[in-house]
């Protein structure tokens, strides 16, 4: 089921890898990466991003948000919190379809975790 | 430089992909004239070197070759970023602003580019043109107001707050769910973010962040950084869409940039 998940949205051209984190300690679950994609790294730092965003949103009064979506000019990272305290996220190129993208995690925050 | 220098790199770049080739070829591509071929080969150049200056100041060159002013305007801006004492940059960001027809704003970068390189004849001399330029323009001891940049940010309150790096409130203002100024304590959050965004993509090699959007809840949210020192939320409602919200978003950046350089 897992490996499905993965295997689906690292079909999205584009995408460099996904991982399935633990927000709480932001260590790697699962994951699909290209060569040379440090999943330790990414998971880590998503989990910590994804924490920092929880408290704007929590300033505003508002629920934790469903998507995170970083753009850099290199590249985007993506994250979108599951069930079970996991978070599904993705490392992607500058000129991958991000609403294809966007779908695509959310589709598998449901699904997997 | 002639077609077989071209020629030569071309085949350098091809053979090893990774190499810092694309630079020289990418400028001898603009220069005469190639500009298409010039933009492929610095993008693809700064998307595999997204921390290195000088591939946004080659292809905010070629934008800027192109006529694309604004999308130059954000590859120098994106340089200086990386880089805030790049003398292209501000050359470049002082030629736009002047193209533009905005004197004060050139001269502010132009001063800046003396101070860089103190012993450029030809820049002290577009320095005083430049002057002169300001000077004609203004009455003696008026000041043109800095735009209203609650106007700018926010045509509805409590939808747009720009912030400095340390979590302080510059502008503009947000409201939490029960409708109760939030601006404060969101601003401090935005600190933390914005922070730990920088040190995400750095690590991660994606680049400089230029955006990050949240969704969900009753609202989404963009976040932008107008200049290298501040940072922009702004909210809507879920209802209006994504692509919408980052174009107001992209909107009221330009809006807080310029405001902003006001103020200096």
């Amino acid at each position: 089921m897992i490996a499905d998940v993965l295997a689906g949205l690292t079909r999205i051209p584009g995408v460099r890898g996904v991982l399935i984190v633990s927000r709480d300690d932001g260590l790697v679950v699962a994951d699909a990466l290209m060569e040379g994609v440090d999943g330790a790294a990414i998971a880590a730092l998503a989990a910590s991003l994804a924490g920092r965003m929880r408290s704007v949103t929590m300033a505003l009064g508002q629920p934790e948000p469903v998507m995170m979506h970083v753009a850099g000019a290199g590249g985007s990272l993506l994250a979108a919190p599951g069930r079970h305290g996991l978070l599904i996220v993705a490392v992607a190129a500058p000129d991958v379809n991000a609403g294809e993208l966007r779908l695509g995690l959310l589709d598998a925050a449901g699904r997997a975790a | 430089m002639i077609a077989d220098d071209i020629q030569a790199l071309t085949t350098q770049l091809a053979r090893d992909p990774s190499s810092l080739v694309f630079l020289p070829l990418a400028e001898a591509l603009r220069r005469r004239g190639q500009l298409e071929s010039a933009l492929t080969v610095a993008e693809q150049g700064a998307a595999r070197y997204p921390e290195m200056a000088g591939a946004y100041d080659l292809l905010a060159r070629i934008r800027s070759d192109r006529g694309e002013g604004d999308l130059a305007f954000d590859g120098w801006t994106t340089v200086l970023r990386l880089d805030p004492d790049h003398l292209g940059a501000h050359k470049g960001l002082a030629f736009l602003s002047y193209r533009a027809g905005d004197h004060a704003r050139s001269l502010r970068y132009l001063e800046r580019a003396v101070e860089l390189a103190p012993g450029d004849v030809a820049l002290r001399g577009a320095l005083d043109r430049v002057r002169e330029a300001t000077g004609a323009r203004l009455v003696p001891g008026f000041t043109e107001p800095a735009p209203d940049p609650s106007r700018a940010l926010e045509p509805e309150p409590g939808q747009a707050l720009l912030v400095d790096r340390e979590g302080r409130v510059l502008a503009g203002g947000v409201n939490d769910a029960q409708g109760l100024d939030a601006g404060d304590v969101v601003a401090a959050a935005l600190a933390g973010v914005t922070r730990e965004a920088e040190r995400a993509v750095r690590l991660l090699g994606l680049g400089p962040w230029r955006r990050i959007a949240l969704e969900g809840g009753p609202a989404h949210l963009e976040l932008r950084a107008p200049t290298a020192d501040s940072v922009l939320l702004v909210i809507r409602p879920r209802e209006i869409p994504a692509g919408r919200l980052a174009l107001l978003a992209e909107r009221a950046a330009a809006s807080a940039r310029r405001w902003l350089e006001e103020l200096v």
